[in-house]
Order: C-alpha cells, then sequence, then structure tokens
C-alpha cells in the first residue's frame, strides 16, 4: 500500500514539537512482538476482513507505515459493553498495541485524568487533528427535552456528539446503542434515545452493531480504514459487509440440523446435548446478518448459538423491539434463502409493517402467522 | 471555601459528577450526581419475564452478569420454581470468575493511578524494584530484566509525546507517596493485569458463549448443556480448562494482587482514617449451595457496631426521591421496591451548566434506604458481615491483612478500608470457586446432567399474578430486583442497585449518601488538582450506568408488545 492510502490519518508532523514519531513496526519491535507474530496478527485481521490471504502482506506494509492516529472514545447512554468488549479483544498482545498506536487520547473508562483535564485533552485532540482523528461513540444519544438526559462535564450527549463527530475523519458507532439507539431506544423510548447517524447526520458513521460489538470488527473497519484510506462498503443499515454480509443461519454450525429437521424441544434434552438447532426455542439467527458463526467471541472460544443459548438478533436495527420475545419462533424461515441479503429481508420485514407503526408493526405481523413450528417440520 | 466541579469523574463505569466544597484544605461538604437516564425499567413493562434477565443485563457491561442473576432469581423466587444444583454451581462459578476479574480490574485499571504515579516509575531501579517484588511474593516474573522491560516501554511511549489516556492526569502531585520502585512494580502488573483479566474470564465464554455480556441464563437453569459423551455440551476438555483457568486466577490473586495492595497500603495508612463513610454496612446472602444454603451470610451492621449482625428483612427497603429528577409520588417516605411509583421529572439547570442546584434535586440517582437509614454496600460490607458473623475463612483472611499492616477492624471504616476488604473479598472467592467446579465435576460424575427444570417454563404453567425479588451480591454489593407478573407479563420491575446506595444523594430528611458522607473531612491539596477526592470516590467502585433507573407504575404499558 502507498503511503498515499495512510495520509489522512498519519499527518501528524507539525502540531507535534519535538515529539518523535514511531511507527507500528518500531513500536512494536520496542515492545519485543516479534515480526512473526505481527504477520500472524495481520492474516488474523484479513480473515476478519473477509479478504483473500494474499491480502496480508500488503495489511503488514500499509500498518508498517502508520503512526498513531489519535482516537476519541465517547460513551453516551451506554452500559460501557462494548469497551469491555475492547478489553477482551482477540490477539491480545498485538490487538491491544495497535489499538495503542491509534493514540486513544480520550476514553472515560480508562483514562487517568479527570474533570476539565480530562475535557482539556479531548479538546486539544479534536482541535489539534481536527478532521484527521477517529472518533468512537457508545452508547445512545438522548434527543428528549434538550438531552437532559446525558451529560457529561454539563454538556449534553447531543452537543458532544456533534462537536466530536462532526469533526472526525470517521465516526464508528460501535454496539447497537450507538447505531440505531439500542436498547434506550425500545419503546416506549422514554427519552428519545437515537443512533449517532440520526442525531448527527453530517458525519460519516460506520455502525458496528451487536450487543456489545464483537471487538474484531472494530480492529477491523480501522484497520481496513488504514489500509484502503476509506471506510468498507455498507450495507443500508451502514454495517460493512465484511462482517454484516452474511446471514447467521447461513453460516450456522447447527445449520445441518436445521436442514435435517433435528430440533432441541426442551432444555438440555438429548438434542440440545447433541448440538441440535435452536430455531424452536426461539433462535433469531434466520433473520439476523453478523458474523459471530466464524468471528465467534473471547479469541474464538465460543458464541452464543455454540454455547447452547439462541441468537436473539442483537445486530439488528430494532432487536430489541422487533426480536421479542427472545424464545419465541420466528415465522416462515423455510422461506429465506441463501442468496438474501440484510437489505432483501429487511425490506420483507418493512412491507409486514405496512399500516401499522414501524417496529411494533413488524413485530404484531409476525405474531399473527401461524405457529412457526408448524412450518419447520417442512424444513 | 470554594465549590470545585469534578465531572467526569473517569475510571468508572458511567456519568458521575462530584460538587464539593473546600475548606481549610479540606471538603466541607460534598454532593454526587448520576447525569445519565435510560428508562430501562420502564421499558421492561409489558415484556416477557423470561426476557427480563437480558434486558438488565444491559443495565452495566461491566458488571455483566449480575443484573441477569438477580433477574432470574427474582423470576423464579416469584414462580416457586427450583433450579436443579447444576445450574445453582455453574452460576456460582460464573458469579465468582466475575468478582475476582472485576475486582483485579478495579484495583490496577480504575483505582491504582490514584496513589501510582507512572511518571515517577521511569526513575527506578530495576534491580531494586526486583528486589522489592521478590520481597512481597515469588512471582516467576520479579527479575530486573522483565522490570527493565516494562521501564523501556513506558520509556518509549512517553518519548513518543503522545501520552494518550495518561495525559493530563495529576503526575507529581504531592499526595503520590510511593518510592519509584513501588510505582514501577505497579505499573508493570497494571499492564500484565491487563493480559490475564482477558484469559481468565473466557471461563464466561466457555460456559456462557462470550463476555461481556454472556448469553446463557435461563429462568428455571442455564443454557449450557452439560454431556461428558458430547462436543457440544460442558466435557470433560471444557471442565478442565476451566479448572486451568480458575487456577491462574487465583494464582495472580493471591501472589501478585495481595502483595500489591498490602505493599501499597503500607505507604498509605493515614487513608485508613479518611472516608468513613455512613457507617452502616450491609450485603445479601450469597453463593447458594445445591440446598440453597450460602457460602456468605447477609445481614447489616449499623452505627459501625462490630458486636453484632442484624438479620435482613426486605420490607424496609425503600426508595427516596427527595432530590431526585422525578416526580414526589412519596410524600417524602420513600416506597418500597413492589410499590414504587416514579416518573422522570428533569428540573436541573438547562445544559450547558456550571454547578447543579444542590439545594434541590440533583441526581438521576435514587435515594434507597433501610429503615430509612443510608448503607454502604460492597466488598467492605460483605467481608464485616461475615467477619462478624464468625466465617472462618474471611476471618482468616482479614486477621491476616490488618496484621500485615498493624492496624486493627477500626481501620476498615475508611476509604483504604474499602480498598483492602475489595483485596480480601477477591482473594476469598478466587480460592472457593475451584471447589464449586469439584462439586459440579463430581455431579457429573454421578450421572446427573440436568441444567433446567423446564416443569414451568411454558408461561400457560404460571399463576394469573405474582410477585417476587431476587437477591445477589455483586461485585460493588448487594443487588436486589423486584418484579411483579401478570398475565404473564411483567407489571413492575425495580432494581436497587450497589451503585443506587452507595451514590445515592440526599433523602427527605437530608441525609447524605455513602459517597457524599465518606468525601467530608477528605483533604485537598490542591482544588485545581482533587487527586484526594478520586481516591474516596474510587474506593467505593462507581457503576453508574446501574445506579440509575426508573419504573412507572401508572404508566403506559407497551401494548405493541404484548403477546398474542
Amino acid at each position: 500500500m502507498s503511503k498515499t492510502n495512510t495520509e489522512p490519518v498519519t499527518g501528524r508532523q507539525g502540531g507535534c514539537g519535538q515529539k518523535q514519531e514511531y511507527s507500528l513496526a518500531e513500536l512494536l519491535k520496542e515492545r519485543g512482538v516479534s515480526r512473526r507474530d505481527f504477520l500472524k496478527f495481520c492474516s488474523t485481521i484479513t480473515a476478519a476482513l473477509a479478504l483473500p490471504v494474499s491480502f496480508a502482506p500488503s495489511i503488514a506494509r500499509a500498518l508498517d507505515e502508520v503512526k498513531r492516529p489519535p482516537l476519541v472514545w465517547l460513551e453516551f447512554q451506554g452500559c460501557t459493553g462494548d469497551s469491555e468488549a475492547l478489553l477482551r479483544s482477540a490477539n491480545p498482545t498485538v490487538g491491544e498495541i495497535v489499538l495503542d498506536i491509534l493514540s486513544v487520547d480520550y476514553h472515560e473508562t480508562i483514562m487517568a485524568a479527570a474533570g476539565h483535564q480530562a475535557e482539556a485533552a479531548l479538546d486539544q485532540t479534536i482541535a489539534e487533528f481536527k478532521g484527521k482523528y477517529f472518533c468512537v461513540i457508545e452508547g445512545a444519544i438522548p434527543m428528549k427535552d434538550g438531552g437532559v438526559y446525558g451529560c457529561v462535564g454539563g454538556k449534553s450527549h447531543l452537543e458532544r456528539a456533534r462537536q466530536v463527530a462532526g469533526g472526525a475523519a470517521a465516526t464508528i458507532a460501535i454496539g447497537t446503542c450507538a447505531s440505531y439507539g439500542g436498547i434506550p431506544a425500545a419503546a416506549p423510548n422514554p427519552t428519545g434515545a437515537v443512533g449517532v447517524q440520526e442525531a448527527v447526520p453530517g458525519a460519516t458513521v460506520i455502525n458496528l452493531p451487536g450487543c456489545p460489538c464483537n471487538a474484531d470488527n472494530l480492529t477491523a473497519t480501522v484497520v481496513h480504514y488504514l489500509v484502503f484510506g476509506k471506510i468498507p462498503a455498507l450495507d443500508s443499515h451502514g454495517r460493512p459487509l465484511f462482517a454484516y454480509g452474511k446471514r447467521i443461519h447461513d453460516n450456522c454450525e447447527r445449520r445441518p440440523h436445521f436442514d435435517a429437521g433435528q430440533y432441541v424441544e426442551y432444555w438440555g434434552d438429548d438434542g440440545h446435548r447433541k448440538g441440535f438447532c435452536l430455531y424452536k426455542m426461539g433462535c433469531k439467527g434466520p433473520a439476523t446478518f453478523h458474523n459471530c458463526p466464524s468471528q465467534r467471541y473471547n479469541e474464538k472460544v465460543s458464541w452464543p448459538v455454540g454455547a447452547g443459548h439462541p441468537c436473539v438478533g442483537c445486530a439488528e436495527p430494532n432487536f430489541w423491539d422487533t426480536m421479542t420475545p427472545m424464545y419465541r419462533r420466528l415465522p416462515n424461515v423455510p422461506g429465506f434463502g441463501i442468496e438474501h441479503t440484510a437489505d432483501i429481508i429487511g425490506l420483507g420485514l418493512a412491507a409486514g409493517a405496512a399500516g401499522a407503526f414501524a417496529v411494533h408493526g413488524a413485530l404484531a405481523a409476525m405474531r399473527k402467522d401461524k405457529e412457526p413450528g408448524e412450518d419447520s417440520k417442512e424444513g | 471555601m470554594s465549590k470545585i466541579v469534578v465531572d467526569p469523574i473517569t475510571r468508572i463505569e458511567g456519568h458521575l459528577r462530584v460538587e464539593a466544597e473546600v475548606s481549610g484544605g479540606k471538603v466541607s461538604d460534598a454532593w454526587v450526581s448520576g447525569t445519565m437516564f435510560r428508562g430501562i425499567e420502564k421499558i421492561l413493562q409489558g415484556r416477557d419475564p423470561r426476557d427480563a434477565w437480558y434486558w438488565t443485563q444491559r443495565f452495566c457491561g461491566v458488571c455483566t452478569t449480575v443484573h441477569s442473576i438477580a433477574s432470574i432469581r427474582a423470576v423464579e423466587d416469584a414462580l416457586k420454581i427450583k433450579i436443579p444444583p447444576n445450574a445453582q454451581l455453574i452460576r456460582n462459578i460464573i458469579i465468582a470468575i466475575q468478582n475476582t476479574q472485576d475486582h483485579v480490574i478495579h484495583f490496577y485499571h480504575l483505582h491504582a493511578l490514584d496513589w501510582v504515579d507512572i511518571t515517577s516509575g521511569l526513575k527506578a531501579d530495576p534491580v531494586k524494584t526486583a528486589q522489592l517484588a521478590a520481597s512481597v511474593s515469588d512471582w516467576p516474573n520479579n527479575s530486573p530484566t522483565y522490570f527493565k522491560g516494562v521501564q523501556d516501554r513506558i520509556k518509549a511511549f512517553v518519548a513518543s509525546g503522545r501520552l494518550g489516556p495518561f495525559a493530563n492526569a495529576y503526575w507529581g502531585h504531592p499526595a503520590y507517596r510511593l518510592p519509584p520502585e513501588a510505582n514501577l512494580m505497579a505499573t508493570a502488573h497494571y499492564l500484565e493485569a491487563l493480559e490475564w483479566q482477558k484469559e481468565i474470564i473466557k471461563i464466561h465464554a466457555i460456559l456462557g458463549s462470550k463476555n461481556p455480556h454472556p448469553q446463557t441464563f435461563l429462568v428455571g437453569g442455564m443454557a449450557i448443556p452439560v454431556d461428558p459423551d458430547s462436543q457440544n455440551a460442558l466435557n470433560a476438555d471444557k471442565l478442565i480448562e476451566i479448572k486451568r483457568l480458575l487456577k491462574k486466577a487465583q494464582d495472580f490473586v493471591e501472589k501478585v494482587y495481595i502483595p500489591d495492595l498490602l505493599a501499597v497500603a503500607s505507604f498509605y495508612k493515614e487513608w485508613a482514617g479518611i472516608g468513613a463513610g455512613v457507617g452502616n454496612y450491609m450485603c445479601y446472602p450469597e453463593f447458594p449451595d445445591a440446598a440453597g444454603n450460602p457460602w456468605l451470610p447477609g445481614g447489616a451492621i449499623l452505627n459501625r457496631d462490630i458486636s453484632k449482625v442484624a438479620a435482613l428483612d426486605q420490607k424496609k427497603i425503600a426508595e427516596h426521591v427527595a432530590h431526585s429528577w422525578y416526580q414526589d409520588a412519596d410524600q417524602g417516605k420513600g416506597l418500597h421496591p413492589w410499590e414504587g411509583s416514579t416518573e422522570a421529572n428533569y428540573t436541573g439547570p438547562k445544559p450547558p451548566y456550571e454547578f447543579l442546584e444542590t439545594d434541590k434535586k440533583y441526581s438521576w440517582v435514587k435515594a434507597p434506604r433501610y429503615d430509612e437509614k443510608p448503607m454502604e454496600v460492597g466488598p467492605l460490607s460483605r467481608v464485616l458481615v461475615a467477619y462478624v458473623s464468625g466465617h472462618k475463612e474471611t476471618k482468616e483472611a482479614v486477621d491476616m491483612v490488618l496484621g500485615k499492616l498493624g492496624v486493627g477492624p477500626e481501620a476498615l471504616f475508611s476509604t483504604l478500608g474499602r480498598t483492602g476488604a475489595r483485596g480480601i473479598d477477591c482473594l476469598l472467592i478466587a480460592r472457593q470457586a475451584p471447589k464449586w467446579l469439584d462439586e459440579l465435576i463430581g455431579n457429573i460424575s454421578k450421572g446427573d446432567y440436568r441444567i433446567h427444570g423446564n416443569e414451568m417454563w411454558d408461561p400457560a404453567t404460571w399463576p394469573a399474578e405474582a410477585h417476587g425479588y431476587g437477591w445477589h451480591e455483586a461485585p460493588r454489593g448487594g443487588l436486589g430486583h423486584w418484579i411483579k407478573i401478570k398475565d404473564q407479563k411483567i407489571l413492575n420491575y425495580q432494581a436497587v442497585v450497589p451503585s443506587t446506595w452507595n451514590a445515592s444523594p440526599r433523602d427527605a430528611k437530608g441525609q447524605p449518601g455513602p459517597y457524599e458522607a465518606a468525601l467530608v473531612g477528605t483533604p485537598i491539596a490542591d482544588p485545581e488538582k482533587p487527586l484526594e477526592i478520586l481516591r474516596t470516590i474510587h474506593s467505593f467502585d462507581p457503576c453508574l450506568a446501574c445506579a440509575v433507573h426508573v419504573l412507572d407504575a401508572t404508566g403506559r404499558q407497551v401494548v405493541s408488545v404484548k403477546a398474542s
């Protein structure tokens, strides 16, 4: 990759005074990380980005040239679950360093400074690196009643979001709350919570939903930007196709049991112990687009279906209203073919909502269907 | 006299603000405010009670299991559901490792920088650091090469000129007391703990699919199947991996966390006389065995009287809103969680603001009281109640720590006592967790693979109306969920959370909450850099997303979510 590609986030000279600039390669060496470990990390990232293995050397070259672009992380109406996910990210040693390389200039959960000194650190970064820093936002933004439902340093979340996301090279909405409003936006949405794109329409936003987001997808998104100099291709819900392009049901390790009509009927039964399909227990995998089955969690130890619990559809907009009750079966699942994308299925749900108010209409429409267990027997 | 504001309080979960009056170099009065509100309990109304654990889990992603546990216990209590022994033991292991990981992260990543000056560690002699480390522990990393490596990494980081999350802190503040070698040792373990926490919490992924937010809890049991002859269930392979990780957890607590805690505390003994707080301590019983008997006792200690423990009565819990941004439905009396009626009603200044109106309403956190008294909850309360109750393991651990520091039990009523008790709590639980695993393995060996009762899974089997509560000792203290169920749906839901107790504002009688009371008397060397305020506040391990919640007993139902 050429240097030009990384320029938007590496233009650090000037403004830094006499500070030394370290590239990732230099810092890794400094920290005793072997070249071999680094290349292994690049291969993992390549896989997460759903790129051919041959891209790994290009990614390694591009990362070698990166010089700690700044990142500021704001939390609004969130639960810190996405920050915690970041702490558990895969490839711990190198992943940690990559995030360190990003110069995390503001993150309330980990930063040493507090009060106005913390605010000053944020102000300095967004002024000094205007148009060049990354912004990550965790949590929803309450719009009702002048934003009184969320304040930091006496300023409303909305005011801070506009100020910080507005000046960022790109903003990553991490988790379902920042992406679409999430749990605080569930009916009756007491605080008027919305996602970042809705609150700051002018910002360049990448949605990484999930509850919490899989930190591997965050790392991969940042790397994608550093390597290719642009944000990844997104679907109509603003999600990168590399992570949200395929339906869980189509990549699920238990899919053969679905096709064979082998289902868990109750908790702890023979089928549950043998890893049969969880569809009848309410699995939302057939309506959810996310790379959980391949990427898994905690360094690929497991994922919900793998550990015997149904998928709840947490990467889908408004899943809190459209995918609940959690243990209710989805209707008409065998009708969805593998060629369907999130957009097509999303349209299908939207059509079901016609005549009703959007989110709950979709749910009601689902529930009017016959008991889906009957359908499943056809599968 | 001057009024200072610390907002945001960083290195906590959530959004917390402190306003404090400083007079004669000390805090003379303090007001604590939670500045974010979501209203999840209101959102819960009308939904399936079996889903509540998943919703309430999102109160907080740091203490990511605790609301799930309290929620399923509340529903099980309401519906009189008994769970199989395997489910009980799996829950205990999940709770134990959550507690262990949470306490270590708190000590190193959220609290340590109040006592440890990272920049001072750059001046340390790695050989002397290794000697210091070896004098307190036989941890294998105690070598001069190791500490030199850490020091070089920090030097390179500082030389880059971008301090990232360590910029603008109170480095060089006169209240920092550790010698450079102790600072370097703690900094090295800060980095080591960061790696360690990712590993040991994989127990949650094995038992519950992922962390944070493990997805495995069920009303009536757990979702992880047990079968030694299946590759899709909890089998020997996975059980042995859990055993290895529990050992790794225990080793780090015994050989790094506790020695570091004692070493740091020995330089800050005056903090055993600062930050006493309200003096009332409460905890719930926890870690039930297969028969439901708790390993740790519950109870209350009042007015620092450690001669006796009072038994708890859940009916004596009430929440006040006199100084919280909710409509006053309680006529100043406070309401029991089952009867709670609160409606968001922000009356504070319009943002952006400089000061809150602390003589009126000033927080989204409510003020829970037990028998009208403010209560401190958390590891200190847990340890005190167990100590006074004569719990053998607790007594031994407390006496060991007090003996090493050369102080009496009264030293526990303080900022340092709170921080020390968290270490004791962590040590006790990390040592106990392998025993629950052994019990689980023993049970499976006998051919018991049950993880769920199933009898009352179908809501059609439920009574038309039911109510119940679930208690849990979360890392940050006593957590209670109260639920009312009607026609298979949630009618009312209320969580009274550890940080709601501790971060509570004043009540109708003007009694301050535990943070507020503990801040009074805290010395302030430099009002521009109120490091000492962070010490006392962090000693409670605040978790504000948990603390703020509301339900609306009179409000709208989520009609469109009614099951057909």
